[in-house]
């Protein structure tokens, strides 16, 4: 295989949280030992419940946050060795909300040509010459360089967003639920969208999402994240069609397809999401796992292979107690 | 579920005009709703459809500058048109409850839980305080609240988003309403926790018979959730019915639409293109005619522009100049 265009090697961030105002800091531990390689191309779903470290993991890859321990290597050099500059022109961002991650006060000319202004790239004509190119790629019409993003809808200003993310010709584009706060009819667009410019360019996407139905879709590879690890990981197909680690049944369970003649879902995680300051021992999804044993409460599962991946679960794994083949969820 | 009965909640000729300083816009127009007890009807639409004023015109909380106009709105017998707002007051949070969707901002953060289940059922009803405590933990117990007794002292800033949705939804309760209406009550909270919080309403609206209005844009809520289903677009009730059949024979060329706009888990293919719905949705001011899906709608024909007959057999009523709602064109079965 060839190198992948990213790789996370045990990742691991831990922040320091005050508990109270005279209480000693306590370590929270948002990405707890992650590792992930990405080929190009692929697009790598990511879902779990908030707070597991979904958008932790985003800012690592963007930069913004330094990892605490392991690496990260694009197209295999690591990227504490690069500077940020040389960063973001390989890998950009398109955030969730187009209506705070674009500047009220710049034209849409002046947003989408700013990383061309950051990176010193080419002069005013050839500048120019790609803005127009990029807005055409994302299908706005050039009409609109110069008016503001108030002036635009929600599906325009994501438009705007994608086309200041591909004006960099990046390899990876990180996107942080882009369609979560967009209508129905202006998500789909937004989705066929991505999906032609990831054909078109053979780009790499790390795609986090909390609509399982829209990572299905879009998606090659997903992994499943709770409490700062990736619980299982593998292709679409094999997960959504066998998840085996239960809290990704429950997951996939709670996805409601427009089928009336279902009711809603039971998800059987009957427990809150945990304090990820103080996780449970063992297996940190043993407090809502409803096939959870006594050996998951003391006893944190290894990552172990599955078709297509691998999966956290003491029940798959063969050389434990609690080994189960014939378990499927 | 009964049509013989009188309905819990009628609504008639429903219009909702907001005046702009370049003319007024037709934010609802000509809404007809039926609601009986133990009801629930979701109104699903996109944003700036009118779904969520009409909640708020059922009520009475419109801004003061929306003038509501309608044929008739009637809630058991009471004219909620010319009810005053001592009375509309009195049923608020009495007889009609409400959940919106960020639980944060209907809770206040001053006070603790318990103070304010005990508020909102002695505002209504003269009961002791030790009546209304104990009702109130009864409540929290009822919608999955652990060691309720304590956590009537604790503060909204000190519970999860789900246990906030919950206490949110006890406080709804604790007056016995016949009517909930919710507000994208799930939209704030994880998909684990919103099929706990809607399965938590289907159970407790089924076992009080207590009918409800929910309003999301979500597709799959609806079909889960509803008895029967509104579609709005652009200020108008497009098509309604029973959610079995909405979701079976989709009429309007909307509902169609956007039902090909979102992944369908074993019916759409992976990677494959998603319908789209080209086109924004047209302003409201000024004059308003003719279907407003018209600039959108792949069927638009030059009828279209006229005023719409209202087509169907009810109760699955759809507003098309097409007597099959373009389905044939479409290559659908009639």
């Amino acid at each position: 295989m060839s190198t992948p265009v990213l790789e996370l090697r045990n990742v691991v961030k831990t922040y320091r949280v005050k508990q109270g105002l005279f209480g000693k800091p306590k370590p929270l531990k948002a990405v707890n030992d992650v590792s992930i390689t990405l080929q190009k191309g692929e697009v790598l779903g990511l879902v779990g419940e908030s707070g597991c470290g979904k958008s932790t993991l985003a800012k690592i890859l963007l930069g913004l946050e330094a990892t605490t321990e392991g690496s990260v290597l694009v197209d295999g050099e690591e990227i504490g060795e690069q500077n940020r500059l040389a960063l973001a022109r390989r890998i950009q961002p398109i955030f969730q909300d187009p209506y705070s991650s674009l500047n009220p006060r710049k034209t849409i000319a002046d947003i989408v040509s700013l990383p061309l202004r950051v990176h010193n790239i080419g002069d005013a004509k050839s500048r120019e010459k790609s803005l127009r190119e990029t807005l055409e790629l994302v299908g706005l019409p050039s009409r609109v360089l110069n008016t503001y993003p108030s002036q635009m809808s929600g599906g325009q200003r994501q438009r705007v967003a994608i086309a200041r993310a591909l004006i960099m010709h990046p390899e990876i584009v990180i996107c942080d639920e882009p369609t979560s706060a967009l209508d129905v009819s202006v998500q789909s667009q937004i989705l066929n969208l991505l999906n032609d410019l990831r054909a078109e360019f053979g780009l790499t996407y790390l795609f986090i999402s909390h609509d399982l139905a829209v990572v299905e879709h879009l998606a090659t590879r997903v992994a499943v994240m709770y409490l700062g690890r990736i619980v299982e990981e593998a292709d679409v197909a094999d997960l959504f069609e066998a998840p085996r680690h239960p809290y990704s049944r429950a997951l996939l369970n709670s996805v409601l397809t427009p089928d009336p003649s279902q009711g809603v879902p039971d998800t059987q995680l009957g427990a809150a999401y945990p304090n990820p300051i103080d996780p449970p021992s063992g297996c940190h999804f043993h407090p809502r796992c409803p096939f959870a044993q006594d050996h998951c409460k003391t006893t944190a599962p290894r990552p172990v292979p599955r078709k297509g991946g691998h999966v956290e679960c003491h029940l798959h794994d063969p050389e434990g107690p609690m080994y189960r083949p014939d378990f499927t969820v | 579920m009964n049509d013989m009965t009188k309905p819990l909640l009628s609504v008639r000729g429903l219009t909702l005009d907001i005046p702009m300083s370049n003319g007024t816009l037709h934010a609802v127009r000509a809404l007809d709703f039926d609601l009986h007890r133990g009801e629930t009807l979701c109104i699903v639409g996109e944003s700036g459809s009118g779904k969520s004023l009409t909640s708020l015109a059922v009520i009475g909380l419109l801004e003061k500058n929306i003038r509501r106009n309608a044929t008739q709105m009637n809630f058991d017998g009471t004219d909620l048109l010319t009810a005053s707002k001592k009375q509309m007051r009195a049923l608020r949070g009495n007889r009609i409850a409400m959940i919106f969707q960020e639980p944060m901002t209907s809770l206040n953060p001053a006070y603790t839980i318990g103070d304010q289940l005990i508020e909102a059922l002695r505002l209504h009803k003269n009961v002791s305080r030790e009546k209304a405590r104990n009702r109130a933990i009864e409540l929290l117990e009822k919608v999955g609240i652990t060691a309720a007794a304590s956590r009537l002292g604790q503060y909204p800033h000190q519970l999860s988003g789900g246990l906030r949705q919950r206490v949110v939804i006890a406080m709804a309760l604790m007056c016995e309403p016949e009517l909930i209406i919710a507000d994208e009550p799930t939209t704030a909270l994880d998909v684990t926790i919103q099929a706990q919080i809607l399965s938590l309403l289907v159970d407790l609206t089924r076992e009080m018979d207590v009918a409800m209005i929910l309003i999301t844009h979500d597709l799959g809520v609806v079909a889960r959730v509803a008895d029967k289903v509104g579609v709005m677009y652009a200020g108008e009730l497009v098509e309604s019915g029973p959610a079995a059949d909405v979701f079976g024979k989709p009429l309007h060329p909307y509902t169609r639409g956007l039902l090909r706009c979102i992944p369908q888990p074993g019916k759409t293919e992976r990677g494959a293109a998603l319908g789209t719905i080209p086109g924004i949705v047209p302003s409201l001011i000024g004059d308003v005619k003719g279907c407003a899906f018209r600039t959108r709608c792949p069927h638009a024909v030059e009828a279209c522009r006229d005023a719409i007959p209202e087509r169907g057999e009810p109760p699955h009523k759809f507003l098309c100049v097409h007597p099959d709602g373009a389905r044939a064109a479409e290559g659908e079965p009639a």
